[in-house]
Formats: structure tokens, sequence, C-alpha cells
């Protein structure tokens, strides 16, 4: 059990784990890792209680239907999961500004919760145009040799490393 | 295995079940956090990478293994390098300014980052409805579209064992790794 309750494991095993999970998510569920196609179907099923005909007409609703499937489920198990890693590790923590963002710009909550809104939803945007996310394209498209995942893998920490050393010299 | 596939309620199951380790993983690997995600994309420590690049390598490996078997099927992603290049590019400003990515986030929730939960991913959520809007004019201007690359895996393309093409790219990809290392970060 001593290894559950670390709080922290090398990276190489990290990812080397993830790749078996994801070789064994192909082989049991023929699908792929994937994380952000989650957020098209909840924003999906959210809209169809205010706008159900304007959902159903929607070009791109009907390829991504809004319900909930394989994909929303893995999310809500990642939640979950990372629970349980943090509890085991004592790593659980509520948190409302962290604390690099605390030393760099400010303690209150309010400027955080409004740029992390900002950011997520140019981060929707972008993996929706993209197609995919750090883990759909990064990981699973990059390990299946797709080219566009490579391509947009690398457009994701070319936009990610520039802003983000931007921001910090701000 | 395709019985297993085409049960859905099994599935849901799994896909909780594999989001369940997913989401242990990322914690253990420390990307469920923000210091962590801006500590890469700042250049400060490759964490990330290392374990992108380390999953990458056993996955291609795996695939290498069972696809040429048929023992399981790849799904490339459709799309084109435009898209990858425009929606990656505003991925990546949106990854530095919230500091979680669509998985990690859900990680980052159960890591108790409040900022992550009521600011994160209700925006990741706007952001795709936003999209989905948007979906129709984008395609209609061209603004998106497929290209020849679309759902392209090399995969297909390869004749022979596939080891002969992934072992040596596993090998570059280890040596990045090896030069983060000696470089120290």
């Amino acid at each position: 059990m001593g290894i559950f309750t670390e709080t922290q494991w090398s990276p190489y095993v990290v990812g080397a784990l993830i790749g078996l999970l994801n070789i064994l998510a192909l082989r049991i569920s023929n699908k792929p890792i994937s994380a952000s196609t989650t957020y098209i179907k909840v924003s999906g099923m959210i809209r169809k209680i205010f706008q159900r005909e304007k959902v159903q007409r929607n070009e791109y609703y009907s390829q991504k239907t809004p319900e909930v499937d394989w994909g929303v489920m893995l999310v809500i198990g990642v939640v979950i999961g990372s629970f349980l890693s943090a509890t085991l590790s004592g790593d659980f923590q509520l948190t409302l500004v962290p604390e690099m963002w605390a030393s760099n710009f400010s303690e209150s909550f309010f400027p955080r919760f409004i740029t992390a809104l900002m950011g997520g939803i140019i981060l929707g945007i972008g993996a929706r145009w993209a197609g995919g996310c750090t883990s759909g394209h990064g990981i699973s498209g990059a390990s299946q040799l797709s080219i566009v995942s490579w391509v947009a893998a690398a457009s994701f920490f070319i936009g990610g490393i520039i802003t983000a050393l931007i921001k910090y010299s701000l | 295995m395709e019985k297993y596939h085409e049960n859905k309620k099994l599935q849901l199951l799994l896909g909780l079940v594999i989001g369940i380790v997913f989401g242990f993983l990322l914690q253990k690997g420390g990307v469920t956090k923000y210091d962590v995600i801006l500590a890469q994309l700042r250049l400060m420590d490759f964490a990330v990478l290392k374990i992108m690049l380390t999953a990458v390598i056993v996955t291609m490996l795996g695939i290498s293994y069972l696809y040429p078997k048929g023992k399981i099927q790849i799904h490339p992603k459709s799309g084109s390098l435009k898209n990858s290049v425009i929606g990656g590019l505003m991925f990546g400003v949106g990854f530095a300014i919230l500091g979680y990515c669509p998985g990690t986030i859900a990680g980052a929730v159960g890591n108790g980052y409040i900022d992550g939960l009521t600011g994160g991913m209700i925006g990741i959520i706007i952001g795709s409805g936003i999209f989905a809007s948007m979906y129709s004019t984008l395609k209609k201007k061209k603004w998106i579209e497929d290209d020849h690359f679309s759902e392209v895996s090399l995969f297909q393309r390869m004749k022979g064992n596939s080891f002969k093409y992934t072992l040596p790219f596993a090998l570059v990809l280890a040596g990045v790794m090896a030069v983060l290392e000696v470089v120290g970060v």
C-alpha cells in the first residue's frame, strides 16, 4: 500500500502506466483516451434544457450527440480517481487560488476566477477547432501516428509556452 | 471483444473505471496542479512533457504489436493541418491562461482546486458551446476543413513489421527525455 500513499510518482512511471491504460482502453472499449469531447456533450445537454430545437438543428451537436457516453463517464472517473489519490497521500486540499498565481498576481479569488473562466472559454473553442486536447491529440492521436495530432500537440505547446512566458513577465 | 464493445452499459462502467485509474495517475504525476502545468509552460520543469512522451512511447509500441494482428482498431482524428494549427494555438493560449487542460482540470477538481471547478470547467463548457454555434459558418467560410491528413495514421501505411518504424522513433523520443534529464529540468 506504501506506493499509493506517496504524494508523487516518477513522471516516467506515470506516463508508462497511462500508456498501458490507453492500450487497455483500445482493447476493451475500442476507444483511445480523450477528454475534451465530454465538454461539448455537456454543453449540449445543458443547452437542450433551454433551447431544445436549436440544439437538435445544430450541425455540430448532430455529430457530437449530447448524451452521457463512455467519454463523459471517463471524465467523471478522473475526478474520482484524482480525489482518491490525493486523499490517500494527504495531498487533498481545498484551494481557491493556486500558489504560483497568488505569489505573482493576487491572493483574492475573483481575478483568478475571471482569468480561469476566460482561459477556459478560449481553450474550449481551440479544443473543438483542433478537434482534441492534450489527451486526445497529445497522447492518443500522437501515439497512433496521426500527423494532424502531432501538429496540434506542437501548436498547444507553442501557444502555451509563449502565453505563459508573457503572462509571467508582466 | 466486439460483443463487449457493443454492450452500452458495460462500456459506461468501463469508461468510469478507466477514468478513475487515469485520474489517479494524473494526480500521482502532479499534473492536476496549476503550479506544475505552468512550470512546464514556463520551461522550468518538464514533468508534463515527460509523462506525455512516455505515454506516447508505450501506447505506440503497444499499437505496433496489437494493430497488425487485428487485436485493436485505431482511430486517427479527422481534421487538417490548418485546423490543428489555428485551434492548437488558440488552445495553447487558453491552456496557459487557465493552467489546466480538459483532462487535468477534472483531476484538479478531485484535488480540491475551486478555481478549476467554478472558473475553468464552466469556461471550457461555454467555449465548446460557442464553437458549436459558430461551426456551420466556420465550415462554410472554409475556416475549418478536412485535408488529406484527415483520419490518416502512419500505421495504415506501414509495410511489414511496424516495429521497424516505431522502435527507432521511440528511441528518438527517449533521447529527447534523456537530454531533458542531462539539462536537469
